[in-house]
């Protein structure tokens, strides 16, 4: 297929992605910040909130306050931050009308609607609560749909496993940035002093990669800030871990190798990281200290995206 | 102006047979459920995306096209004159435009004036001599055609260089099946779904002979920000090629290759929907930044066909225009079939003065302009209007033709107040490859909602209608 459509297949999937996690750390954060102040401490949810989207650098440029007004405008609708969710729906429209011919006619409209449904959103705004969670909603469900359709849809071919890849290549890139923003409240189990404002704190995290209700699947336990961590990298059960995006992106990068007779330093350097949190254990992971893990993994993760865009994409 | 030929009614009170079916479906059919129907049509063409730009139009880049669900109706025998006609017209544009290219009989014939070729921008030195394969320059051409009469057709504008608008040919169909199943039930109309097919034949059919056995097609947009986007992609979609723009094509030793993510493939032929002048910046406008630099050269070594031809711009000039009849008549020693709009060259003196006389009963275009923009239209214009355009004739005669306002035929067109006449022209698209001709029964209805307007033109408030050639 075309270096173009491949890289306008693989931008896609991640804009989508990347509106869906704005979402849901908004949806989270409005949540978190609704409590009384004793519940949350000091902490501004809202600094946070741009923390993890990693826009807070060009935010500050234009206000001066992370208040929920401000912060909710600039990661939803705002033209100037590249990726505000409408931006995020706006780029993947102009992504899908330039590979129309590569995307099954269930994706296009769902993205074409999508964008339709923007406009009108837009054009009305959010003045209320209820508008704001609905708008929230509906970029979700819209992700759910994009997401669904691919699945069901797409041939399995490249231009399938392109997609993939960069959803799962944003995914974990998502969730890393949650982990790295909140790791001083992920710490192991000797340290762990537990005082009832780190709960919300963990509610928060597991809301905004929607693994609440699978934390109590797979630990049968009432919230650990250790178990938290484990299940958002290593758990590979969990579909927005660190651990199941690599497996995913491995075999991606596996099945377009299969394709085309021939691997490359994309594949390697995949593999790489799959190992390295195959064989990882919480344990060390503390010891090494989380913060810096995380750190590493986002470079790598991002590194990985530069090999696959020059061995693939241009 | 006389009165328009209306394609439904005979004056005093009979209908045309061709629409007697649809009259009687119209009686039985409330307005509401038109209304209706027209309503899940304009959401369906905005679903699916079906969109086009205006240029200059910063308030919204993509608009749709009004779509009239009324049908225009033509009978199977009406076709085939006009069919016959089309492929005439076009035998006779490719052999004119071979002859310009090479040999230039009609030249030393003084048929057509050496100036008009050779002062003409759009006529390219760099195709002299140069061999097209199977000597096929206008591969897709799309003909534009008005009636006035019962009898004749009209050809307004021969379109021989990129020509769009199939895409509603075919969209058209498929929504209006899709909305009025009962009405197609109650006729026979011919199928227009396999214009693809041939498309993509006629496409494969002309490879270059250096070109593996199963050349490689694929269409060059100029991207998504061209107003006919949305067909480009439609197309290659249906033709099941890539959709490539100036930056995915590189050439490497006179070759042209696609850069895929499996590494660089050969192209052969090129659907080129990107203009003469912005094709390569080697040869052409050197700031352009969607050809492809080495393209010509490619070309000029026999490795890539590109369709249409380079250079097919002279053969639908409009000043070229006026002299297609003597075109037809000299190539192929037949009486021309569609005839032309009386046209005078405003760079004849005589004719100038004829204009100048009588501006506000006239059509005055620009010999170079498309899509409408900078005519005047006699009687529908201001006399202050008038007066400027004088001027601008006056400075430079010989950038205008003008043509009598012709009274378009009219079809019923749903308007706020019900059904109504309006007027319409067709463009049928004629498909030449290496061995045959073809015309998929049908076109492209364009129809001016406006009431009494004569400009269809989609950039000016025009709406498109499906065109049901029946079969008998």
């Amino acid at each position: 297929m075309l270096s173009r459509t491949a890289e306008n297949l693989y931008w896609l999937a991640r804009y989508v992605e990347r509106a869906e996690y704005l979402a849901r750390t908004i949806d989270a954060t409005l949540r978190v910040t609704a409590l009384p102040a004793a519940y949350i401490g000091q902490t501004n949810e809202w600094d946070s909130a741009l923390l993890t989207a990693g826009v807070a650098g060009s935010f500050y440029q234009q206000y001066e306050e992370a208040n929920e007004r401000n912060v909710v405008d600039y990661l939803s609708f705002s033209a100037d931050n590249p990726s505000s969710i409408r931006n995020c729906i706006e780029a993947a429209r102009l992504n899908s009308r330039s590979v129309r011919t590569a995307l099954t006619s269930e994706m296009w409209d769902t993205i074409n609607s999508a964008w339709i449904e923007l406009q009108e959103v837009w054009s009305r705004g959010t003045s209320t609560r209820e508008d704001l969670a609905k708008f929230l909603r509906f970029v979700q469900e819209t992700s759910l749909r994009f997401d669904g359709s691919a699945y069901r849809t797409m041939l399995r071919n490249d231009a399938y496993w392109f997609s993939r890849m960069g959803l799962h290549l944003e995914r974990a890139d998502n969730t890393a940035r949650i982990l790295d923003v909140k790791y001083h409240v992920l710490l192991p189990e000797e340290e762990h002093v537990g005082g009832p404002l780190d709960f919300y704190q963990w509610t928060s995290i597991l809301r905004s990669v929607s693994a609440l209700t699978a934390y109590h699947w797979v630990y049968r336990e009432t919230l650990k800030p250790w178990l938290i961590a484990d299940l958002l990298i290593l758990n590979d059960s969990l579909p927005r871990s660190l651990a199941s995006c690599y497996g995913n992106l491995v075999r991606n990068l596996d099945q377009i190798g299969v394709a085309y007779g021939r691997q490359g330093p994309a594949q390697r350097h995949a593999r790489g990281i799959r190992n390295r949190l195959e064989h990882s254990n919480m344990n060390d992971i503390f010891q090494h200290g989380v913060h810096e893990f995380i750190q590493e993994f986002i470079s790598d993760n991002s590194r990985l995206g530069e090999i696959i865009t020059k061995q693939y994409l241009i | 102006m006389a009165v328009a030929f209306d394609e439904m009614n005979i004056p005093g009170g009979d209908l045309r047979p061709a629409y007697q079916e649809l009259a009687r479906w119209l009686k039985e059919t409330p307005p509401e459920a038109l209304e209706y129907r027209r309503q899940e049509a304009e959401l369906l063409f905005r679903r699916i995306g079906i969109t086009f730009a205006v240029y200059g139009d910063s308030e919204s880049t993509e608009r749709l096209i009004p779509f009239d669900v009324i049908p225009r109706i033509m009978s199977g025998r009406e076709w085939s004159l006009l069919e016959k006609g089309l492929k005439q017209r076009v035998r006779a544009l490719n052999m004119f435009l071979r002859d310009i290219y090479h040999g230039r009989d009609i030249l030393r014939a003084e048929i057509v004036p050496d100036d008009l070729i050779f002062q003409n921008p759009v006529f390219r030195p760099e195709m002299n001599g140069q061999q097209v394969p199977h000597d096929v320059y206008v591969h897709i051409a799309g003909i534009d055609i008005v009636r006035v009469d019962a009898e004749d057709f009209i050809v307004l504008e021969d379109n021989a260089r990129t020509p769009s608008g199939v895409s509603y040919m075919l969209e058209n169909r498929e929504i209006m099946m899709r909305l009025f199943p009962d009405l197609f039930a109650r006729h026979r109309v011919a199928p227009v779904e396999r214009y693809p097919d041939e498309l993509l034949s006629a496409l494969r059919s002309v490879a270059p002979q250096s070109a593996s056995g199963e050349p490689t097609v694929a269409l060059l947009t100029p991207g998504v920000y061209n107003s006919a986007y949305y067909e480009h992609s439609f197309l290659a979609d249906k033709l099941g090629i890539e959709l490539v723009e100036g930056r995915d094509l590189i050439v490497k030793n006179n070759e042209v290759f696609m850069r895929t993510t499996e590494g660089v493939k050969r192209v052969d032929v090129i659907y080129r929907r990107v203009d003469d002048d912005y094709l390569d910046p080697l040869t052409f406008r050197p700031d352009s930044a969607l050809g492809v630099p080495g393209l010509m050269s490619a070309y000029a070594a026999g490795n890539i066909t590109l369709a249409n031809a380079v250079g097919t711009g002279i053969a639908d000039d409009k000043a070229i225009y006026s002299y297609m009849p003597d075109i037809v008549k000299f190539y192929l020693g037949e009486e021309p079939i569609l005839k032309n709009v009386q046209t005078w060259r405003c760079r004849e003196p005589k004719d100038l003065a004829y204009v100048l006389d009588n501006l506000s009963e006239l059509v005055v275009k620009e010999v170079h302009g498309s899509g409408g923009y900078g005519m005047l239209i006699g009687p529908a214009a201001t006399k202050a209007t008038i007066e400027a355009f004088r001027e601008k004739l006056k400075r430079e005669p010989e950038g205008f033709i003008a043509q009598p306002t012709l009274a378009l035929s009219t079809c019923p067109t749903c308007t706020a107040s019900g059904l109504a006449p309006r007027h319409v022209d067709l463009r049928p698209f004629v498909l030449t490859g290496s061995k045959s001709t073809t015309i998929v029964p049908g076109g492209l209805t364009r129809v001016a909602l406006k009431e009494g307007s004569l400009v269809v033109n989609s950039s000016q408030g025009g709406g498109t209608k499906d065109t049901w050639i029946l079969d008998e």
